[in-house]
C-alpha cells in the first residue's frame, strides 16, 4: 500500500494505447468492423448497419476482462463493448506473456532448443518439442528408428489426453460445473505421474530430442499405462453423465460461440474449432507424420460450430487417443530409442570413461552443438489446439538463424470477436473457454 | 496459547481432549494462528507454474487441508499472491496494481524460477525476478516446481507467520523475509529452513 | 513489352536455361514444397492466384531478418534484401502446402497486406510489425501486439540485442 506513485500513475502504466478497444468515435471504420467480428466480405448496407449501432455512445460501456481474471486461461485480456449484458464489439489484447522465446531460440543450440520451445504450449509440451525436432531432423535428413517414432507417438497421445482433461476441467469450471475442475485434474495427475516415470518430469520435459528421445522406456511401463487406460472409460462416462446430457450444460454451450466453416478457414482456425464446424481436417489423418498412418483411430468432427461441439470433440478425442495409446503399447517396436549418428546424439554416459572419441563427441555436442545444413523448413503437427508449425531457417551453424513457431492458439484467437458478438457476457466466458487458448504459445 | 488441554498447546494438538472449552493466549498468537490457517491466495497464475498451482489445489495434493483452496479472484479478498509464472514487461504494471489492491497483511510467494529470477529466459521480454516489483517472502524454485515443493513453500510461510517473523521483519525493513526453499522430491527427508537474518 | 512469351500458368517454359516459373514468378522446390518468390508489387496478386488455385488456407505469415546472413541461396533474378516475409499456404483439397517469400529492403520496409485475401493474417502481420518493424499497407489495425504500446525498437531484428542481464554465475559464458 505504500507506493510512491498514485493510482493515476498505475492507470497510465497499464494503458495499452491503440492496442485497446477505444470509443466508437475514435475507431476507424474497418477496425470497427473487425471488432464486431465481420470476417468475410459483406455488402455495404450490412457493413453500415453493423458499424452504426448504437447511435449514441453513452448507451454502451467499454469494460475490461483481464489480464488477471478468474477464468483460468492465463493472461488474456478481452475488452468488451457492452450494451447491458450484450456484447457488441470485442478485442482480445495479448502480449502479457511474451517471453522472447523466438529470440532466445536463436541463442540456443539445437540440443538446447527443445527446452525453450517446450514452454510455449505448456499444456502440451511434447508437441512443441516434437515439431521442433522434426523440423531439425528434416533439415539434417535424419531417419529415425521405429522405436523412437512409436515412443514419440505414445507420449504425444498421452499428452493430448492430459491436455484435453485440462480443457474439461477449466471449461467445466468456467461454465459453472466446479466439480469438473477436481475430476479433470484427478485424471490429468495420473497421466502426469506416468510422464514422471518415463521422462523424469511432470511438465516441460525436454524429452523428445533431435534424433529420437532422451531415454528408453522404464521397465513396467506397459502395466502403468494400461492400468491407467482401464481406469479412464468409466470416468469419461461420468463426465457424460454430469455434462453432456444435462440441460443446464446444453443451454450454456449450445449455440454459443458459433462459427461457420467458411469463417473458420478464412480466419486460419485449426484443430477442434475447425472440426466443430464440420471440416474433417486433422493432420494426423490428412497429412500423416510419425506413424499415424499405421494406427487406427477416428477423427471427431462436429456440425454446429458451437461451444458444445468443441467440448464433445475434445471429450471424444480423449477416447480416440486412448485407442492409439493401446495400439502403441501392443505394437511398440524394440530397438534403439534414438538414432545412432554420433554427430547428433550424445554417447551414453558410461562410454565417456572408456572412449576418447565418445568424450570428444559429448564435449562438442554439449558446448558447441551439431551443425545443421543451410536451408529452411516448415514442419507441422496436430497439437490439441490445432496446427502447430515450426519454421526454421538455418545458416549452416549450430544454432537456428530464425526459429518461428506457428502457435495454433495465436491464430485461433482471431475468431474471438466473431464468436462473442451478439452474445451475453456469460456466453463470452463460455466461448473463450471453448477456444482453449494457452497464452504461452499465443505470446511466445 | 495454553489451554486446559491434556496435551498442551491446542495449535499443536488440536482441541480434542480438552476438559474445558476455553483457552487463553496472547492476542498476537491467536491472530497469527488465524492468519496462518486461512490464508486465501489470489489467482495470479501466469504460465506453466499455474498448472502446477492448480494441481496443488486439486484433489491429489489438496491444499484445502491448509485452508487455502479458495483462490479469490478479487485481490481485495486475498492475502497471498502466488506469482506463478514468468512476468513479462507488459504484465509488470498489472502485477503491481494487483499487489497494491491487496489489503495488509499480505504475502507474496514467488513460484518457479521465472518469477524468482527470470529463469531460463534472460532476455528483453521478462522482468528478471518479480522481486524487482513486489517484495517477496518465499521463493520456490523449480521449473515448474512440483506441487509438493510449492506446498513446502507455503508451509514455510505459515511457519514464519506463526512465529511472527514476517510481520516484525516487514515493519523494520518493508521487504520480504527472503527465505529460500530447496526443491524437495517426494520421499526425501524434510529440509531444515534457516532464514537469512 | 517485346516478343517475350507470356509466362505459363504452371511449371517451366519449354526452353533451356530458363527458370521454372509459376504465376509469373520464380519458383523452387524445397523438400517437396513449392516456394514462390514474387516481388512486392506482384505479391498480393500471386497470393490471390494461388487462392484461386486452391490454396485457401493461410497457415502462417512471418518475417526473417537476413542482416547477418546475406549470402543465402535464392533463385536467379531474385535480389536478396534485408527482410523477407514468408507466407505458408495450404490447400485442404489437394493436401499440399506452398510457401511465398517476398524480399523487403531495409530502407523501405513496407509491403501490402494480405488481409483482404486471408483475414487470418491480421494477427501474424501485427506480430511481424511488432517484432521487425515491417509495415503492412492497408492493414486495419497496425499496432504492436506482443510488446507494450510504447516500446522502442523491434526485438527480433538482428541488430537488437537479446537483453541479457549479467548474472553472477559460474558457468559457460553466453554465446554473444
Amino acid at each position: 500500500m505504500t507506493t510512491t506513485h498514485g493510482p493515476e500513475w498505475l492507470r497510465a502504466e497499464t494503458d495499452e494505447g491503440r492496442q485497446e478497444l477505444t470509443d466508437r468515435r475514435d475507431t476507424p471504420p474497418h477496425e470497427l468492423l473487425r471488432e464486431t467480428g465481420a470476417v468475410l466480405r459483406m455488402s455495404e448496407a450490412e457493413a453500415a448497419r453493423l458499424s452504426e449501432e448504437p447511435a449514441a455512445s453513452d448507451e454502451t460501456m467499454i469494460i475490461n476482462m483481464g489480464p488477471q481474471h478468474p477464468s483460468t486461461h492465463g493472461v488474456l485480456r478481452v475488452m468488451l463493448e457492452l450494451r447491458g449484458e450484450e456484447v457488441l464489439r470485442s478485442k482480445p489484447v495479448i502480449g502479457y506473456l511474451h517471453t522472447g522465446m523466438e529470440k532466445t531460440g536463436e541463442d540456443l543450440t539445437y540440443l538446447q532448443g527443445p527446452t525453450n520451445v517446450t514452454r510455449m504450449d505448456y499444456a502440451a509440451p511434447f508437441f512443441n518439442e516434437l515439431v521442433y525436432c522434426m523440423a531439425v531432423e528434416e533439415l539434417i535428413g535424419l531417419e529415425l528408428p521405429p522405436r523412437a517414432v512409436w515412443m514419440r507417438m505414445l507420449l504425444c497421445e498421452l499428452n493430448r489426453m492430459s491436455s484435453h482433461f485440462l480443457f474439461q476441467a477449466t471449461n467445466g469450471m468456467d461454465i459453472g460445473a466446479i466439480s469438473m475442475m477436481l475430476y479433470g485434474w484427478r485424471e490429468r495427475d495420473e497421466i502426469l505421474q506416468v510422464f514422471e516415470k518415463i521422462t523424469g518430469l511432470r511438465m516441460n520435459h525436454n524429452f523428445i530430442r533431435v534424433g529420437g528421445v532422451a531415454a528408453d522406456l522404464p521397465d513396467g511401463w506397459e502395466d502403468d499405462v494400461l492400468r491407467m487406460l482401464d481406469a479412464f472409460p468409466p470416468r469419461l462416462d461420468e463426465y457424460d453423465d454430469l455434462l453432456t446430457g444435462q440441460p443446464i450444460w446444453r443451454e450454456r454451450t449450445q449455440d454459443v460461440g458459433v462459427i461457420t466453416a467458411e469463417e473458420a478457414v478464412a480466419l486460419g482456425a485449426t484443430g477442434p474449432i475447425l472440426r466443430s464446424t464440420g471440416v474433417p481436417w486433422d493432420l494426423r489423418r490428412t497429412m500423416p507424420y510419425l506413424a499415424y498412418d499405421e494406427v487406427d483411430f477416428d477423427v471427431v468432427v462436429g456440425s454446429y460450430g458451437d461451444a458444445f461441439d468443441r467440448y464433445a470433440i475434445r471429450l471424444n478425442e480423449i477416447r480416440e487417443s486412448m485407442k492409439i495409446v493401446r495400439q502403441c503399447v501392443e505394437r511398440m517396436p524394440t530397438g534403439d530409442y534414438r538414432v545412432q549418428d554420433k554427430k547428433v546424439t550424445p554417447p551414453p554416459r558410461s562410454r565417456i570413461d572408456e572412449s576418447m572419441e565418445a568424450l570428444i563427441h559429448h564435449f562438442k555436442l554439449f558446448t558447441e552443438g551439431f551443425k545443421v545444413p543451410e536451408g529452411e523448413v516448415y514442419t507441422v503437427v496436430e497439437s490439441p489446439r490445432g496446427e502447430l508449425g515450426c519454421y526454421i531457417v538455418s545458416d549452416g551453424g549450430p544454432r537456428p538463424y530464425r526459429m518461428h513457431i506457428r502457435g495454433p492458439s495465436f491464430v485461433n484467437l482471431q475468431t474471438l470477436p466473431h464468436m462473442l458478438r451478439g452474445g451475453l457476457v456469460a456466453d463470452a466466458v463460455a466461448a473463450i473457454s471453448s477456444v482453449d487458448p494457452i497464452m504461452g504459445e499465443v505470446d511466445r | 496459547m495454553t489451554g486446559q488441554s491434556v496435551d498442551g498447546d491446542p495449535r499443536e494438538h488440536g482441541l480434542g481432549g480438552m476438559p474445558h472449552n476455553f483457552f487463553t493466549g496472547t492476542l498476537e498468537d491467536v491472530v497469527r494462528w488465524a492468519r496462518q490457517n486461512s490464508m486465501w491466495p489470489a489467482t495470479f497464475g501466469l504460465a506453466c507454474c499455474a498448472l502446477e498451482m492448480m494441481a496443488m489445489g486439486a484433489a491429489h495434493y489438496d491444499v484445502a487441508r491448509f485452508g487455502m483452496e479458495v483462490f479469490r479472484a478479487s485481490p481485495r479478498q486475498a492475502d497471498l499472491m502466488i506469482v506463478a509464472g514468468r512476468v513479462s514487461q507488459k504484465m509488470a504494471p498489472v502485477l503491481r496494481q494487483v499487489y497494491d489492491q491487496m489489503m495488509e497483511p499480505k504475502w507474496v510467494i514467488s513460484m518457479g524460477v521465472c518469477a524468482s529470477t527470470g529463469g531460463m529466459f534472460n532476455n528483453y521480454a521478462l522482468v528478471q525476478g518479480v522481486d524487482q516489483i513486489v517484495p517477496v517472502d518465499v521463493y520456490v524454485p523449480g521449473c515448474p516446481p512440483n506441487p509438493q515443493t510449492l506446498l513446502h513453500g507455503i508451509i514455510t510461510l505459515h511457519d514464519l507467520i506463526r512465529t511472527g517473523d514476517i510481520v516484525s521483519r516487514r515493519e523494520h525493513t518493508g521487504a520480504g523475509a527472503e527465505v529460500h526453499v530447496e526443491a524437495s522430491t517426494p520421499g526425501e527427508q524434510p529440509v531444515a529452513i534457516t532464514s537469512s537474518r | 513489352m517485346t516478343d517475350a512469351d507470356p509466362p505459363a500458368e504452371h511449371e517451366s517454359v519449354p526452353e533451356e536455361n530458363v527458370l521454372p516459373m509459376r504465376h509469373g514468378v520464380p519458383v523452387t522446390e524445397e523438400r517437396g514444397v513449392a516456394v514462390l518468390f514474387p516481388t512486392r508489387e506482384r505479391y498480393v496478386e500471386v497470393v490471390r492466384a494461388l487462392y484461386d488455385e486452391g490454396f485457401r488456407f493461410c497457415a502462417d505469415l512471418t518475417a526473417v531478418d537476413y542482416l547477418t546472413h546475406p549470402g543465402r541461396a535464392l533463385p536467379e533474378g531474385v535480389e536478396p534484401e534485408r527482410f523477407e516475409v514468408v507466407v505458408q499456404l495450404l490447400s485442404h483439397e489437394d493436401r499440399t502446402r506452398c510457401r511465398v517469400r517476398v524480399q523487403i529492403p531495409h530502407d523501405d520496409p513496407v509491403i501490402p497486406t494480405l488481409w483482404p485475401v486471408h483475414p487470418g493474417t491480421e494477427a501474424p502481420e501485427r506480430e511481424a510489425f511488432d517484432m521487425f518493424g515491417i509495415r503492412f499497407d492497408g492493414h486495419p489495425d497496425l499496432t504492436r501486439i506482443l510488446m507494450p504500446e510504447d516500446w522502442d525498437g523491434y526485438p527480433l531484428r538482428k541488430d537488437y540485442a537479446v537483453g541479457r542481464i549479467p548474472v553472477q554465475f559460474k558457468g559457460v559464458p553466453p554465446p554473444r
